[in-house]
């Protein structure tokens, strides 16, 4: 099954990468027009680690191109889309206030399908020649939207579960299992509240498991009949709910929230959409030495994560510069250092310099990040239309 | 010299104030009926309203801002009169009065994440009583901070309101000369609470209505407190609301400008209905305010009263204490109840993210903080050079900002700000929360700038001053005192703001209490506490600059000193 749906992306994917070479002038034109320029990239800011990457990207940026990168902190992408669309409304079409967004998924097909982004500009940029859009297909295929050039892939990530190894010895080898151990263990699971990435994700996980035919999560949702489809989700979650923390009565807002909860010893279990993320955290000092990770046997979800650029954006060359930044080998293998944020990277590693390699090659892996071969497979997103349904359904089932 | 212009400035001023907040209610009054040309919607519809009205949560959430606003408001008001009624001009409670500015002085959002610290089941209580007489080595799975009731919501907001109405009671006791008349009842045999009830009271309680509905406003409508110790399965409508506005599914934003809308009648109810019990409870007492009964020593509001005060303080003092614990702790699990190690890593790590919020704040927060004065001191002055009082009409104006629910109109001044280019700048955020602190400084500086005794001017003026020279070297000389607290009050009004900042500042212009709030939402404790002790010491630092520079000024004055006749 997911490897016919991997067929499926793979022709789709390469049908959406249109085959030209960046242009050395018009790049060149482009890094002048870029010197000096100051660039809002607006990013989710929960993350500590996270954030300390983005300083590192600026400092970088200005010593190379003399661009000043300033991290707009956002507490939900969404707030970001809807400064652009407030910007749209009042008509303002240049100078808008954001220069970049680090987007994916539902807020990324909303901002296509409302003719909010610029480009297409990712096949310009030099870096781009360097990403896997063959061995990872959804760099150009966001939640099965085709990205057709409008935003630039930055980093995959990767479902994982945490779990502390002191208090949950063995950890559950399905979601089944999971949500059995979780009514077993009253008040000792929860998932962050959705509409939280996280959170929403967990669902789908849920979904996953309890679908007859997960091909049909590929085409929109419209096309089918949610409530019969989703039937099992609702059901195991109505199941377990008296058995949540806190009774589901109250949900952490978001993951490092989760993350908060496991190292106070409230809960036995966490998540994760970085399988590097608990290895960081133990370093830091804001989880447990005793912390694991883990993916259920039939794997989990994957997907990329891009930046775009606003059509109103006011300094669209520097943006430009900075996605390309983003996308070469040092940014990539600096940002894959379990050391820092561990997001793994979007090139295609076999394929670069030795040189290039090299930096990849050296990297450690944290003591609570699981190999490669342990985390597969990997399952695709569904059709962002789900994200949006999936989220309206819970909140109308569990926030009401 | 002539004045003329002075003449103007009041007229400005409502102009400043009310143009922007008409035009941002009309520019979330079109989108709540379907009109909002960016996304297509170009004729007027129902549809917004059917759509609030088949969400979610709608019905629970309102259910809980009615609970929490008028709760958290009536046990603020309560314990106020209780604490007035069991204390007036007894020395521990002057003592009790200072205590109140610096509650009063941090802003909402600090006190609300020191207080989850402090409450939630992995909180500071906790851990104090933990293992050892609790038994708890896990935290206990009970529900207090964003518990589905609110508690902790109506906690916080009780703690930050409970200051503000004690103060304004204290301001609105001196026009009255209760003191005299409080004895005159007592000589005359009656308790000292039923002199306070019976003879303060009905005196006092139009003269803090407005204040009083202004909590109400606030605690009803309010985001950023309720987003940290509020339930979140619905929150409540306010947070609600601005959920919506931020949903990426852009067809929501009709929705949300339904919902504004709906909050701001639920804001307009809920003042007329609190008018109408006042009437009810007015003339409801009308016979025990006369029956000459004369009431016994007041051991039972003393309890009350005084409790209710010890409960605030201490758990304001236990939120900033937790706060600054936090931005220093290493490593510290459940449940110890200190860190196992101290260290200024975080503090260290994030001097680079504070450097530029941390300006902003105080520059936004002196800027409109100055044009507030400038505006209102205009005002003043022009009101006694032409010899009259505003009437009550001007005052209300005064303070529409603060009885209309900022979510109401804030999306619409964004898209105003937007329209005219003004928005992400520093003209657009001071004007945003000039809106909030112009009202408080007024506040803070209309009493004692009306009681000053109009001879002093006269004699200046007498001995050939400008008039000009008679304001700033004789009246604004004398007035030194209020007016670094008015401008304290304002600066701290300033740091405050949440939601004009996030509508306002485009995301360029941070400042801590947003940083702050985006950074709770992570629920990394350490560098939450980090920012709200900065959030909560720059506005306790107006206070102490405010109560230091009189001092120092007239330290060769006797007759400045506080408490000196005159």
């Amino acid at each position: 099954m997911v490897r016919i749906l991997s067929a499926v992306f793979l022709t789709l994917a390469l049908s959406a990468v249109p085959a030209k070479a960046a242009d050395q002038p018009a790049w060149d034109k482009l890094l002048a027009e870029a010197d000096g320029q100051t660039v809002y990239f607006n990013a989710w800011g929960g993350d500590e680690t996270i954030n300390g990457y983005i300083d590192w990207v600026g400092e970088q940026v200005q010593a190379r191109f003399g661009i000043t990168l300033q991290h707009v902190k956002l507490a939900d992408t969404a707030e970001a889309v809807a400064r652009v669309l407030a910007e749209k409304t009042a008509g303002r079409g240049e100078g808008g206030a954001i220069d970049l967004i680090w987007i994916n998924g539902e807020n990324f097909a909303s901002m296509k399908q409302q003719d909010l982004l610029f480009g297409p500009f990712v096949q310009d940029l030099p870096n781009f020649a360097h990403v896997d859009v063959q061995g990872k297909p959804t760099t150009v295929l966001d939640f099965t939207v085709p990205t057709d050039g409008l935003e630039a892939p930055w980093g995959m990530a990767q479902f994982v579960f945490l779990y502390d190894s002191g208090t949950v010895p063995e950890p559950p080898r399905s979601i089944e299992d999971l949500l059995a151990w979780a009514k077993a263990n009253p008040g000792r699971f929860t998932h962050p509240s959705p509409p939280d990435f996280i959170g929403s994700t967990f669902l789908k996980h849920l979904m996953l498991t309890y679908i007859d035919d997960p091909a049909v999560l590929q085409r929109p949702v419209e096309e089918v009949d949610f409530m019969e489809v989703t039937k099992g989700l609702w059901q195991a979650l109505e199941d377990v709910r008296p058995s949540l923390w806190r009774k589901g009565e109250t949900y952490p807002a978001n993951g490092p929230g989760l993350h908060q909860l496991l190292d106070d010893g409230a809960v036995d279990f966490s998540m994760a959409f970085n399988p590097a993320e608990a290895s960081a955290a133990i370093g830091a000092g804001t989880l447990p030495e005793s912390v694991r990770t883990f993916i259920p046997e039939a794997g989990s979800i994957g997907n990329t994560h891009f930046v775009a650029i606003p059509f109103n954006a006011a300094h669209k060359a520097g943006a430009q510069v900075v996605a390309d930044f983003l996308m070469s080998p040092e940014a990539q293998a600096k940002k894959q250092d379990p050391e820092g944020w561990g997001d793994g990277t979007v090139l295609d590693v076999a394929g670069l310099d030795p040189e290039d390699r090299a930096l990849f090659d050296d990297l450690p892996r944290g003591i609570a990040t699981l190999s490669p071969e342990e985390l597969t497979p990997v399952l695709p997103e569904p059709h962002p239309s789900w994200m949006t349904r999936i989220e309206e359904e819970w909140l109308r089932r569990f926030s009401s | 010299m002539r004045h003329g212009w002075l003449r103007f400035l009041p007229g400005l001023t409502l102009l400043l104030f009310l143009g922007p907040i008409a035009a941002g209610l009309i520019g979330t009054l079109l989108p709540a009926f379907g009109y909002l040309p960016a996304l297509g919607g170009t004729h007027l519809s129902l549809e917004p309203w059917r759509a609030l009205l088949a969400a979610p949560g709608l019905g629970k959430a309102i259910g809980l801002s009615l609970l929490t606003g008028i709760s958290s408001t009536a046990i603020a008001f309560v314990l106020t009169v209780l604490l007035f009624a069991s204390g007036h001009g007894t020395r521990a409670f002057n003592r009790a009065k200072r205590a109140m500015t610096p509650l009063l002085a941090v802003p909402h959002l600090a006190m609300a994440v020191g207080l989850a610290f402090l409450l939630s089941p992995s909180g500071w209580i906790v851990r104090l009583i933990s293992p050892w007489l609790s038994g708890w080595q896990t935290p206990p799975d009970v529900a207090l901070v964003q518990g589905p009731f609110g508690i902790a919501l109506i906690l916080g907001l009780v703690v930050k309101e409970m200051p503000f109405l004690l103060l304004m009671t204290f301001a609105a006791l001196g026009q009255i000369r209760a003191d005299d008349q409080i004895r005159m009842a007592r000589s005359l045999g009656h308790g000292p609470v039923q002199a306070w009830l019976k003879v303060a009271l009905p005196q006092v309680y139009p003269q803090i209505r407005l204040p009083i509905y202004a909590v109400l406003a606030f605690s009803l409508s309010v985001v950023d407190m309720a987003m940290v110790l509020g339930p979140t399965t619905p929150p409540t409508l306010a947070p609600l609301v601005l959920r919506w506005f931020n949903d990426p599914e852009l067809t929501m934003r009709l929705q949300a400008a339904a919902g504004a809308m709906l909050q701001l009648l639920i804001v307009l109810a809920a003042i007329a209905c609190w008018r109408a019990a006042e009437g009810v409870i007015g003339r409801l007492s009308r016979g025990w305010l006369i029956d000459g009964r004369r009431g016994g020593d007041g051991r039972i509001a003393r309890l009350f009263g005084w409790s209710g005060l010890a409960v605030v303080v201490s758990l304001a003092g236990g939120s900033l204490a937790g706060l600054a614990i936090w931005s220093i702790a290493g490593r510290w699990r459940f449940p110890s109840a200190l860190p196992d190690r101290f260290s200024v890593k975080t503090w260290m790590a994030q001097a680079g993210h504070l450097a530029d919020p941390a300006w902003t704040t105080l520059a936004v927060g002196v800027a409109a903080t100055a044009l507030a004065l400038l505006l209102v001191i205009g005002c003043l002055e022009n009101e006694s050079r032409q010899g009259r009082m505003p009437g009550l009409g001007a005052l209300t104006l005064i303070y529409v900002p603060l009885l209309i629910p900022q979510i109401g109109f804030l999306f619409g001044v964004q898209v105003v700000l937007v329209w005219a280019g003004l928005d992400g700048g520093w003209i657009g955020l001071v004007w945003s929360h000039l809106l909030f602190v112009l009202p408080y400084v007024f506040l803070a500086l209309a009493d004692p700038y009306r009681a000053l005794d109009p001879r002093y001017a006269r004699i200046a003026l007498l001995l050939g001053k400008r008039p000009l020279g008679v304001l700033l070297r004789v009246k604004l000389a004398m007035l030194l005192r209020p007016v670094l607290i008015a401008a304290a009050v304002g600066f701290a009004v300033s740091v405050a703001q949440f939601l004009p900042t996030q509508f306002v500042g485009a995301g360029r212009l941070t400042t801590l209490t947003t940083e702050a709030l985006s950074l709770a939402a992570g629920g990394n404790r350490r560098v939450v506490g980090v920012f709200a002790i900065l959030l909560a010491a720059l506005p306790l630092l107006g206070f102490a600059l405010a109560a230091a520079i009189p001092a120092w000024r007239f330290r060769h004055r006797r007759g400045m000193a506080i408490g000196a006749p005159g």
